[in-house]
């Protein structure tokens, strides 16, 4: 076979593989969306889950995943914007620093059950925080922390050592140029870390079945005092989140119109996902283009 | 002609290997030095010894004594800000900030804490006249610097190191990266300027160094071989490894 074939024949096995991967991920969300779409409705996103008869909706659900991935990013982010900070940036190269980049690896393929697990005993229990917003979203926490670390270490390294050197010759201190220089340019890497990681918190639902529990409790949407029980805000009552909602109502559910429940809300999840991710893209590029006047 | 820097006994080394064996150098006010020399002969690690750039290098020892307007740099009084403030730089790739040509050339003096809005406007529109970039950039001050062409950018950076007008600007092969008709640009603006400013610029051009600089040190092995006004060394070098070196016989 002469280079003309075999470069011909290469591209059409590149073409065929990645065709593989366009049709599955096109027929799963195909899939979810065609079975799942045609039973949301107004009703279903603002009406309570119910236990026995058919009709329940994601309400709660709905606003506890979002509430969760919030608490989470609040909490996780500065540590991983600190702790990636340090690796990329102060760390020097010797055993300490692999020995930590390390257990971050580890750590970032723990299986989530282990994480929720781990949670449950500690917060949970240790801590009598019991099943709450709170412990889930410190278990989500520990989920999320080494990803994050990784990522957003990865967009830090990525800006060119000259731009730290031309801050440094301007005069700037090691903390101005990494506040004023490294990090706006490092913006759109973060974010994309970010991102990736907030898909992860709002499909996760294995380490929130021993954490933030599995019931929902009484919400009043009119209360909005973060102290007061019934309040949507309160980080002590137990949440079920959408993703947990699904493996719920799957293995344990009685209600007589369980699959299509669950069908409507993996639907909502991955429509959320979709619009997270737009809606993050669209802020940070609004954010990144303000910090850097790029056009 | 008064000296502005002075470089006495410089020795540097890295771990156990010593890079600088003793650099004697005495840079003249306004005036354009070229450091030349092959590759590795330390001359850029000696440029950046004179605003402290190797600082921040592991296991680096510098001995010996630089003085910039007769204070000792490398004393412990040494304010590195206001040495690196009167002392700039630019890179051999450019290195605009990701932010607009602007913010770029502002930057410096927002940081020296200049406030007054007026001020930086002006000082922005005569930087940008002296690195000779005003024309290209004057209807897009907003844009982003990056975007400009790699000549553009040197110029930038080149604007942005004068905004804070510095007394000597260090320059590490500043036109290496580039295409000739943006390296004969800087060029131009470099010799339109060296009436105002002492520029320092290491350079493997050897033409380069001919046509634009004042005096010229030749570097080797860490060793400074000689050094001296540009034409007498281009012409009748002291010694014969300068010579060879011109020449064009190794390096």
């Amino acid at each position: 076979m002469d280079a003309k074939k075999k470069d011909k024949l290469a591209t059409a096995v590149i073409y065929i593989l990645v065709g593989i991967v366009v049709l599955i991920l096109a027929g799963i969300l195909g899939n979810i969306l065609i079975t799942g779409v045609p039973h949301l409705s107004w009703h279903f996103l603002s009406s309570e889950a119910s236990s026995y008869q058919a009709g329940g909706g994601v309400r709660d659900q709905l606003f506890n995943s979002l509430y969760l991935l919030v608490l989470t990013t609040i909490i996780s982010l500065p540590i991983a914007l600190g702790a990636a900070i340090y690796l990329a940036e102060y760390a020097k190269d010797n055993w300490i620093t692999n020995l930590i980049r390390t257990t971050i690896q580890i750590l970032s393929s723990l299986p989530s059950i282990v994480v929720g697990l781990f949670g449950y005993l500690l917060f949970v229990v240790q801590f009598g925080l019991g099943f709450s917003i709170i412990s889930g979203a410190l278990a989500l926490t520990f989920f999320n922390l080494p990803i994050l670390t990784s990522n957003i270490e990865e967009a830090i390294k990525g800006v060119p050592q000259d731009q730290r050197e031309a801050g440094l010759a301007l005069g700037l201190s090691n903390w101005k140029t990494i506040r004023g220089i490294v990090l706006p340019a490092a913006l759109p890497g973060i974010l994309t870390g970010i991102i990736l990681s907030a898909g992860r918190i709002f499909g996760e639902a294995a380490a929130l079945i021993y954490t933030a529990g599995q019931s929902g409790s009484t919400i009043n949407y009119a209360d909005w005092n973060p102290f007061s029980p019934t309040s949507p805000l309160n980080v002590m009552r137990p949440a079920e989140t959408l993703a947990v909602h699904i493996w719920k109502v799957n293995t344990e559910g009685i209600i007589p119109d369980a699959t299509i429940v669950s069908a409507a809300t993996s639907a909502l999840l991955v429509i959320v996902v979709i619009v997270f991710n737009l809606g993050a893209r669209y802020l940070g590029n609004k954010l990144y283009r303000k910090l850097t006047a790029a056009k | 002609m008064t000296t502005i820097i002075s470089a006495k006994d410089v020795h540097l080394s890295y771990g156990n290997y010593e890079a600088l064996h003793g650099v004697n150098l005495n840079f003249q006010e306004k005036e354009l030095t070229a450091l030349i020399g092959p590759s590795g002969c330390g001359k850029s690690t000696f440029l950046r010894c004179l605003n402290r750039m190797n600082d921040d290098i592991e296991n680096i020892k510098i001995t010996g004594e630089i003085k910039f307007e007769g204070q000792n740099i490398y004393s412990s009084k040494m304010d590195l800000v206001k040495l690196r403030k009167e002392v700039g730089m630019v890179f051999q790739q450019p290195t605009p900030f990701p932010f607009s040509v602007y913010d770029n050339v502002a930057y410096g003096l927002k940081i020296a804490g200049v406030k007054d809005k007026d001020l930086i406007d002006q000082r922005v529109e005569e930087s940008l006249k002296q690195a000779a970039i005003w024309k290209e950039t004057k209807d897009n001050l907003k844009r982003n610097a990056q975007a400009f062409s790699g000549g553009q950018q040197q110029r930038i950076c080149i604007a942005r190191a004068l905004a804070v007008r510095p007394k000597v600007v260090l320059l590490d092969e500043p036109t290496s990266a580039l295409d000739p008709i943006s390296s004969s640009e800087i060029e131009e603006t470099l010799m339109e300027l060296k009436h105002q400013y002492t520029f320092i610029m290491v350079t493997h051009n050897l033409q380069q160094a001919g046509r634009i600089s004042d005096q010229t040190a030749f570097l080797m092995n860490g060793d400074l071989i000689e050094a001296g006004p540009t034409e007498e060394m281009f012409i009748a070098p002291e010694k014969q490894i300068t010579s060879d070196y011109l020449n064009g016989r190794f390096g």
